[in-house]
């Protein structure tokens, strides 16, 4: 008998039926009702999927529950605590860094695992640590901005 | 039109429920003269609530241009309240007045009058109210977020939920109700933070793919290899034997439908069709021959003077031919529609930038009245053109149909991709001549497949034609081999990176600096201000090109807007890679809402160009699109994006105009200027890839070293 998947998702237990070949973007989106994670290519190449698995940042679209058995996952849905919003929230709202938004949860997972990586960083390495999440709208200046003011050499203030 | 705007009036009062009506009848006004388009009836845009909660409803939709904050900073402008204290209603073809679509910087252009004339008239009729209810003459008034008081004794006062409050009021207007000036302005010209913001950053704000509702099944579609290919065989055996999947074959449908998308997406591909597959010889770099072979005849524009006596007359001509691929939209958000045919009604929920004619498209489809179809847009993520067509939504409501079941319908990346409705390749070819002085004396513009904007000649020639040789649209089922459309500034970006690029050859030819060049051939003071606004916050350094310094200068003027960019790049001349550094951008726009909103819009426009200036370019044989995701289809990233600044150039007498394309339409042409500024490779094709930069490289120093001049 297959055995149930076990995880822990934005801090709580969770649960699902044994499907270890189901992708973690159908789970969270249809099994779970985690719809801010967003599908936006199905081939791990756009970052729209975006969830943070054990503190690393990963494409939620080419990763499995067999994948995720176990382990810690934090979805943007888990990112602000109740009403508290993250620093990076906050920030990517202060800068503007959205404008269709739909790229956005995965942005800011994205950097939110660069944060739990390394506590500051130089500008090179957030553009270097976000190259692999598209933005079609252009909110890259803002995005970098917001990140850097979050965890940014000049000291952030989270 | 007619029909349905009354249509949606009264579906407008039937829906709102509660709160109260204010009729104001003032007819015709003066204010919505210019907007015939758009209801004159108040009532279409705006709803006042018992508790003095505003509700503004806009048939605009809501794609990453800002505009849900934008008209609410116009509607809390000319209400006379706080911007907090408006909600926006968008895109819901029951609730919100007619509207054409989200398209062509149109919103803060052409709707907005509409809308701030709608809310001024909506306070003229609260503050006449307010006048018998206080019994003091309404010049005596004054309104401060939505409670009008006595100047004098400001506690004699009476908010908009109260002057509304109990009653459905019918009031006339005895005078005119005038637009805000800009020194009046409280909440427009200011950049408050974006009204979609939490919603975003925190994941609830909703996409049609995030929309369900109970029982709904989740469609694939059987899909053709390549455009043009007629299904011959379909063999369904396989899918049907999947628990509890419906299989659709009907109506030129092929889907498979499940209550969980993986299974239909595993079921899809059990299905055997055999396609018949229209072979075409034509490729991504031989189409260029063949639409200037199947163009229609030209339409003829911007004739002046006697262009064929010209080219006898000239001794020197400068021609030059200018090509552009295929561009996809690629917005990160593909189509998506969840739709229920239920009791005789429909309602279809679609990312699209076309409410209500996707609404009569649906309508059409599946055999009902459009006033028993009801489309819902949400949060839509990124159009630009692409989501102008909404083959999505016709689809969900035909399946929905069929099954008798809600169904979503969300296209793969693939889908997004094939039916994609491209940007087309398009060809301009232009013959020029100039005095010794590098007075422009000639311009023979001939135009294959990109149509009009952005042709208009704002540089002084009196010998001059523009040809139209097919739109931006397609030009007949043969032109094209797949879907064009729409795409930011449709047309334009192809026509600019033409003209700015070829203005730049002659004025390197006549040996005179490109900024001296353009401002010695332009009379039109908005375009000489944006112009000079550009070099100086560049610091320009005057020289003609080739001058090494890889800067250069191109403008335009689209949706009413003149912009002028200067950029700044690298060039690494033994991998032909490019780098832009910096990028400057002046624009006059008007009237500015949201400073910090057109700010964004034209850092976009800039980061979007970036890609159709090095990459995108769409590959196909024949009709099988060859680029379907992101993997080959390269988008522009983080690491390429340059120093962005804006210059806003005020005009303030003039009404606002369009912000969300006018600064992509130059960048084309600037890059390929400061390429060519920065090592004297002269690039004539977009988008510029490292190879076609080396080739480019190659014929300047064989041109060199063969003649002398």
């Amino acid at each position: 008998m297959a055995k149930n998947i076990r995880f822990r998702l934005n801090g709580r237990p969770t649960t699902l039926p044994p499907n270890p070949e189901r992708t973690l973007l159908r789970a969270l989106r249809t099994d779970l009702g985690l719809t801010g994670t967003h599908y936006g290519c199905g081939i791990g190449e756009c970052g729209s999927c975006t969830v943070v698995v054990d503190g690393k940042a990963v494409r939620s679209c080419v990763t499995t529950l067999a994948d995720i058995e176990g382990k810690d996952v934090v979805t943007i849905e888990g990112l602000a605590k109740g009403d508290k919003l993250h620093p990076l929230q906050s920030a990517f709202i202060e800068h503007g860094a959205f404008q269709c938004g739909y790229c956005t949860s995965g942005m800011l997972m994205n950097a939110y695992a660069l944060t739990k990586e390394k506590k500051t960083l130089s500008r090179a390495e957030i553009i270097d640590g976000m190259e692999g999440n598209l933005c079609r709208c252009g909110a890259h200046t803002r995005i970098i901005a917001a990140i850097e003011e979050v965890t940014g050499a000049k000291g952030g203030r989270s | 039109m007619t029909a349905s705007t009354e249509l949606d009036r009264r579906e407008f009062v039937k829906l709102i429920g509660g709160g109260i009506v204010v009729l104001v009848t003032m007819s015709p006004s003066e204010l919505f003269a210019q907007q015939r388009q758009y209801p004159t009836d108040v009532n279409a845009y705006l709803h006042i609530a018992g508790d003095g909660r505003i509700t503004v409803f806009s048939g605009k939709i809501e794609m990453g241009q800002g505009v849900m904050t934008s008209q609410a900073q116009m509607a809390a402008e000319e209400l006379g309240v706080s911007l907090s204290r408006i909600e926006m209603i968008l895109g819901d073809t029951d609730k919100c007045p007619w509207d054409m679509g989200t398209f062509g910087s149109l919103t803060t252009r052409m709707f907005g009058p509409a809308l701030r004339a709608a809310c001024a008239e909506a306070r003229s009729a609260l503050v006449q109210l307010a006048s018998e209810r206080l019994g003091v003459p309404k010049e005596q008034l004054v309104v401060d977020d939505g409670v009008v008081s006595v100047a004098a004794d400001r506690s004699k006062k009476v908010t908009y939920g109260q002057l509304a409050n109990g009653k459905a009021i019918t009031r006339t207007l005895d005078e005119k109700a005038v637009l805000r000036s800009v020194a009046e302005f409280k909440v427009m010209g200011r950049s408050p933070k974006r009204v979609d913001g939490v919603e975003k950053v925190t994941g609830r704000a909703k996409y049609a793919a995030d929309l369900t509702l109970p029982g709904m099944l989740s469609a694939r579609m059987v899909r053709p290899p390549a455009h043009g290919a007629k299904l011959v065989s379909v063999d369904t055996t396989r899918a049907g034997k999947v628990e509890g999947l419906t299989v659709v074959n009907q109506d030129g449908l092929v889907a498979v439908l499940h209550a969980d998308p993986e299974i239909a997406a595993q079921a899809v591909k059990t299905i055997v069709a055999n396609w018949q597959v229209r072979k075409v010889a034509v490729d991504t770099d031989s189409i260029f021959d063949y639409l200037v072979s199947k163009a229609p005849e030209p339409e003829a524009r911007e004739a002046r003077g006697d262009v064929a006596a010209a080219r006898k007359r000239e001794k020197t001509l400068i021609e030059m031919t200018w090509r552009t691929g295929y561009r996809a939209h690629a917005p990160m958000e593909p189509h998506s529609a969840l739709a229920e045919v239920k009791d005789g009604k429909a309602t279809v929920w679609a990312s699209t930038q076309t409410p209500f004619p996707t609404r009569d498209a649906v309508a059409k489809a599946i055999g009902f009245d459009p006033a028993n179809v009801r489309l819902i847009t949400p949060y839509v993520g990124g159009g630009f053109g692409g989501k102008s067509s909404a083959g999505q939504a016709v689809e969900a409501a035909l399946l929905a149909k069929i099954v008798g079941k809600p169904v979503q319908l969300e296209w793969t990346r693939e889908e997004e991709f094939f039916f994609d409705a491209f940007d087309p390749s398009s060809v301009v070819k232009i013959a020029s001549a100039m005095t010794a002085e590098g007075k422009i004396t000639m311009w023979e513009y001939d135009v294959y497949c990109a149509g009009s904007r952005s042709t208009e000649i704002f540089y002084d020639v009196p010998d001059s034609v523009v040809r139209i040789h097919g739109s931006w649209r397609g030009a007949g089922a043969d032109t094209h081999l797949f879907a064009v459309g729409p795409w930011r500034a449709p047309g334009a970006n192809t026509n600019v990176f033409a003209r700015e690029s070829h203005v730049d050859v002659m004025a390197a030819a006549a040996r005179i600096d490109p900024l001296e060049f353009r401002l010695k051939n332009t009379k039109d003071e908005r375009m000489r201000r944006v112009l000079e606004a550009a070099a100086k916050a560049a610091d320009w350094k005057a020289a003609p090109g080739p001058s090494g310094q890889g800067r250069a200068i191109a403008c335009g003027i689209d949706a009413g807007t003149y912009v002028a960019l200067v950029a700044f790049v690298k060039v690494d001349e033994k991998t032909g890679r490019v780098r832009v550094e910096r990028v400057v951008c002046a624009q006059d726009m008007g009237i500015v809402v949201n400073p910090d909103g057109a700010t964004m819009q034209v850092e976009g426009c800039v980061t979007m160009g970036l890609g159709y200036a090095f990459t995108e370019e769409l590959r196909f044989d024949g009709g099988k699109i060859l680029d379907t995701n992101f993997d080959s289809y390269t988008i522009p990233r983080f690491s390429w994006v340059p120093k962005i600044e804006t210059v806003l150039v005020k005009n303030d007498e003039l009404a606002p105009q369009g912000g969300g394309e006018p600064a992509i339409v130059p960048m084309g042409a600037v890059i390929a200027n400061a390429i060519f500024d920065a090592c004297g490779a002269r690039l004539e094709r977009l988008p510029m890839t490292p190879e076609r930069v080396l080739a480019a490289l190659a014929r300047t120093k064989t041109k060199d070293s063969g003649a002398a001049g």
